[in-house]
């Protein structure tokens, strides 16, 4: 029986590092990940059978309903090797599995020594978890190929090992094959983690150094940060220092999650844990910092760490205004727990007060919405998303613009939009929409690899801003959803582009205003214009709609002046009839908004706002 | 001075209904009885007892009007409504201008009908034309001939009823500009003193509407309906009528006194099935059905459905939802200054009378009726 009591297992802060072995699992969304950790979980004993519920590590009601992790976590399983029959310390770091979060995948993966390449042998790899696998090999992590779901009808193991192997650089008959739903092969991983990835090696008498992979908010407890620690060694009542911003907390308790938190005596060189500081601010302690103590501080920081850099901007406008304030509680209880989501106000003359809010992507952007209606009760009404331009201006001036109401009306010399390296996955039978597709949002290609015989990797460069709208969706429903995609910002790069903006009665609607490369600026500006004239109801005068870039104006519908508002009959029973009538519009001109003189539906912005395939690939209806 | 109640009667008999018909009306065969004439003298039997319990709540009132109207008036004996117009004058005092209107169905009504009610006290006869033109009565599935409209009216002149009015209905699927012209032209051609025009209201469960969803019949644009408006007050005024109201045009002196009780906050009463009262801050609404109807009134009780009391800010958005629709307008100073401001946009883009707005008074010019719903909006919200 390979699992130890948890009692008799190696303990914390007492633990030596040959018997530790820290991984991560790299797999995509719906590849099993979750299963297998569970069923890991099962196996060591951590938790007994009938308290183990489905995707036991998924904390968020959003992760368990999506099946996608979004925050990683760390448990400690203790594993009687089958092989040498030795006792180890099996300490799993969970990843997230979305292309937003690769930098904190980053920061999981530099707390382990070797990953599981988790596959699901019916799907084959998908491109996030290849990016996913190259950062790991990059960080020279010894990577396990596993095919996961073997026991599925349709599995080809055979197809998906070589592969995998080929991705690897090993024999397809080095692949482990699992189930993690029924258990076959599992112990057999577990083994062969202990086997093939090397124990973590640090200095135990150095200044401690340790990684913060995740950081936490617990309404209880304030800030639950994850470590791992290098060098040195964390204890209880311990002062210890955030290296990034010097910041000196008292370590109120340090212990493992096994896999609920178990406080402990500390933790030593190669141990994954917890500390509590009782900060309140995942800001204060953040991903990718180094943990030191004061008494003996590290003279140089473990190396990787970065800010979180908000790649993509929208307006959240609470729709029914009175929520306003409540938003703003909402976004400063989210923030807590999510150190790259940033905000500040945006007064809107047609949504009025909402916040500019900036996320590390559209998955990212997608979350804090869907939180914020759901766990705060809010009805909201998104911009488009847009990406930060720097602007530099005639007059030499640089601005860096994250809101297209914020682009210079003077002369532009030159306008920087961030640039991504795009890797998408697919059948064979897709190259030629895909690449279609990639060329009309600019792209360019780097290349191309076969990975099997029909399964191709194609590289490409994108503008950002490209990526942000709907690209995805494009992708998918073009690949009748077998594409997959990652991306990675690398940097900027200049672009031809122009702020359209949409005039109603010569009045600038902000909410429409948007960045776009100069060839789509008549596309959008048609879209929009043709939309607005579907969507706003006939007034007592004529009310033109424009696109424009600057004063010149692209685009150019009418609205024309409404002639007939009247119902002819108007006797006994038909007073009580109108005056009701009357009484229900007085309630829907609460929901007006006034552009200059143009009243407005609330629901034509909302309509407008929302993307349509169809149209925003240029195919503007007639 | 005594109160003053009109009186609005409800004749819920049809011989057919009409295609665009959402009226309070049932014909022989829904009713499953094909006898009319005991049917309707049952149902006078209620509304006389109706008339009793009206004069109970105010059996001093001068009655100024009364209105027949249905539902087709005319499809019952002229006896029958004699017995009305008798009851309402013992139990109440008659204006001795009184003006007793009664919708006749050019189709059906004869000579002897007219003399009878005429010589019961009858003084205004109001024709449902619709048009003057085959294709147009089709769809609105009329079944009279366009002619008989002539021969009605040369009767009711006949029979010596000073007041004659005909309906017009404008906006007809299919309906043309060439079309509309036609039933002015023709409706001008009469001895008449009194049109009303009506563009075409799609009420939801008529057949017609069911023929527009399954897309039988489209509709004419809004804009052309206004056209059709703005030719009809032309040509009404060319030939003398003048507008009294948004729909309603007169000569001299032949204006629809009922009607205006309605839209100037005078009290009345509505006595049949479904029909509606106002009386003295309190609107309420009789049963729908004509069995239902008989059964309460025979049981002694108020054929009242439901009511409701208006409160001084329904009673200020009536004012002037009723009052903008009329000639006289709505007077600066019954107006808050915001609501002049308002009103002063609609002025500048030529929604209002600016002769009437010099003199104080606001009055929707011809392109301003044809949007009063908006401006009463913007007025009132």
């Amino acid at each position: 029986m390979p699992a130890i009591d948890i009692s008799k297992a190696p303990q914390p802060a007492a633990t030596n590092p040959e018997q530790i072995r820290n991984f991560c699992i790299i797999a995509h969304i719906d590849h099993g990940k979750s299963t297998l950790a569970d069923r890991m979980l099962g196996i060591t004993g951590v938790v007994e059978a009938r308290n183990m519920r489905a995707q036991y590590l998924d904390r968020m009601d959003i992760e368990r309903e999506r099946g996608i992790t979004i925050k990683s976590q760390a448990v400690r399983l203790p594993w009687k090797s089958g092989l040498d029959g030795k006792e180890y310390i099996l300490n799993m770091i969970d990843t997230p599995g979305h292309v937003d979060f690769t930098y904190e995948v980053s920061r999981s993966l530099a707390a382990c020594e070797g990953a599981i390449l988790l596959v699901d042998c019916a799907q084959g790899i998908e491109a996030q978890t290849l990016a996913n696998l190259y950062l790991a090999m990059e960080n020279n992590l010894t990577v396990i190929p596993v095919l996961n779901k073997i026991d599925l009808p349709s599995a080809q193991p055979e197809k998906f090992a070589i592969e995998l192997s080929k991705l690897v650089g090993c024999k397809p008959e080095d692949c482990l094959r699992v189930s993690g739903k029924s258990g076959i092969g599992v112990e057999e991983l577990l083994d062969q983690i202990v086997a093939q990835i090397p124990a973590p090696k640090g200095n135990p008498d150095g200044p401690t150094r340790a990684l913060i992979f995740d950081s936490v908010y617990d309404t209880y407890r304030g800030v639950v940060t994850y470590v791992r620690v290098f060098d040195g060694h964390l204890s209880p009542r311990e002062q210890i220092q955030m290296f990034s911003t010097g910041v000196k907390h008292e370590l109120l308790d340090i212990g493992v999650i096994s896999p609920e938190p178990v406080s402990g005596k500390g933790l030593g060189v190669g141990e994954v844990g917890y500390l509590i500081t009782g900060v309140k601010d995942v800001r204060q302690s953040r991903v990718g910092d180094t943990v030191t103590t004061f008494h003996k501080p590290a003279l140089e920081a473990l190396s990787g760490y970065k800010d979180p850099k908000p790649m993509v901007f929208s307006g959240l406008f609470p729709i029914d205004g009175d929520q306003y304030p409540l938003l703003r509680d909402a976004l400063d209880k989210l923030q807590l727990n999510d150190a790259a989501l940033v905000y500040e106000p945006e007064n809107s003359a047609a949504l009025g007060f909402g916040f500019r809010c900036g996320f590390l992507g559209l998955l990212h952007m997608e979350i804090v919405r869907e939180r914020l209606e759901r766990e705060f009760d809010l009805t909201l009404i998104s911009t488009a998303p847009n990406v930060v331009y720097t602007v530099t201006t005639d007059t030499g001036q640089e601005l860096i613009v994250t809101n297209p109401s914020e682009y210079p009306n003077g002369k532009v010399a030159q306008v920087r939009e961030p640039i991504v390296k795009a890797t998408i996955l697919s059948p064979t039978d897709y190259i030629g929409t895909i690449m279609e597709l990639c060329q009309q949002r600019r792209g360019a290609l780097n290349g191309m690899d076969y990975l099997s015989e029909d399964r191709v990797e194609i590289r490409y460069t994108l503008p950002l801003a490209e990526i942000v709208f709907d690209f995805f969706d494009h992708l998918k429903s073009r690949t009748k959803g077998y594409a997959s995609l990652d991306y990675e910002p690398i940097g900027e790069a200049e672009g031809d582009l122009v702020k359209v903006d949409i005039l109603l009665q010569g009045e600038t609607v902000d909410a429409f205003s948007s960045i776009v490369h100069r060839d789509k600026a008549y596309t959008y500006g048609v879209m929009m214009t043709s939309k607005l004239r579907e969507l706003i109801p006939r007034q007592q005068f004529e009310v033109p709609i424009q696109a424009a870039i600057g004063a010149k104006i692209i685009a150019r519908e009418t609205i024309r002046a409404i002639r007939k508002d009247v119902l002819a009959k108007c006797y006994g029973g038909d007073i009580s009839r109108k005056r009701k009538l009357l009484e229900k519009q007085k309630e829907g001109k609460k929901r007006m908004k006034m552009v200059g003189r143009v009243e407005v539906p609330q629901e034509a912005f909302i309509a407008a706002l929302s993307t349509n395939a169809d149209e925003e690939s240029g195919k503007v209806k007639k | 001075m005594s109160q003053r109640l009109s009186f609005y009667i409800h004749i819920p008999y049809c011989a057919k209904r009409c295609g665009y018909c959402d009226f309070n009306t049932y014909t022989p065969s829904e009713l499953k009885s094909g006898d009319l004439d005991t049917l309707s003298s049952a149902y006078i039997d209620s509304a006389l007892k109706e008339i009793e319990m009206a004069a109970q709540v105010a059996g001093n009132a001068i009655v100024p009007t009364i209105f027949f109207g249905g539902g087709t008036p005319s499809l019952l004996p002229a006896a029958q409504l004699a017995r009305i117009i008798d009851a309402i004058k013992s139990k109440f005092t008659l204006d001795k201008d009184i003006e007793i209107t009664l919708e006749v169905n050019p189709d059906s009504v004869t000579q002897e009908f007219l003399d009878e009610i005429k010589s019961a006290g009858a003084t205004r006869i109001s024709m449902g034309m619709q048009s003057a033109v085959g294709s147009v009565l089709k769809v609105l599935d009329r079944t009279h001939n366009p002619e008989s409209v002539g021969r009605a009216v040369s009767m009711v002149r006949a029979a010596g009823f000073k007041h004659v009015s005909v309906d017009l209905i404008y906006g007809s699927p299919g309906e043309t500009m060439d079309d509309w012209r036609k039933s002015l032209e023709y409706a001008l051609s009469l001895d008449i003193d009194h049109i009303s025009a009506y563009a075409l209201i799609v009420e939801k469960g008529t057949k017609l509407a069911a023929q527009i969803n399954r897309g039988e019949l489209t509709m004419p644009p809004d804009d052309q309906s206004a056209d059709k408006y703005l030719l009809a007050d032309q040509l009404f005024e060319a030939a003398g009528f003048n507008w009294y109201e948004l729909s309603n045009w007169s000569k001299p002196g032949g204006q629809c006194r009922h009607n205006i009780a309605y839209w100037n906050g005078s009290f009345w009463w509505g006595v049949g099935a479904g029909a509606h009262s106002y009386l003295n801050g309190k609107r309420w609404w009789n049963v729908k059905h004509p069995s239902s109807y008989q059964e309460k009134i025979s049981q002694g009780q108020s054929p009242e459905l439901s009511h409701e009391i208006l409160t001084p800010e329904n009673l200020s958005d009536e004012f002037i939802m009723l009052q903008i629709r009329r000639r006289e307008g709505v007077l600066h100073k019954q107006l808050s200054s915001a609501q002049i401001a308002k009103a002063e946009e609609f002025l500048s883009s030529g929604f209002l009378d600016s002769a009437s707005w010099q003199d104080m008074r606001l009055v929707l010019s011809r392109d301003g009726r044809l949007i009063a719903d908006k401006i009463v909006r913007e007025l009132v919200l």
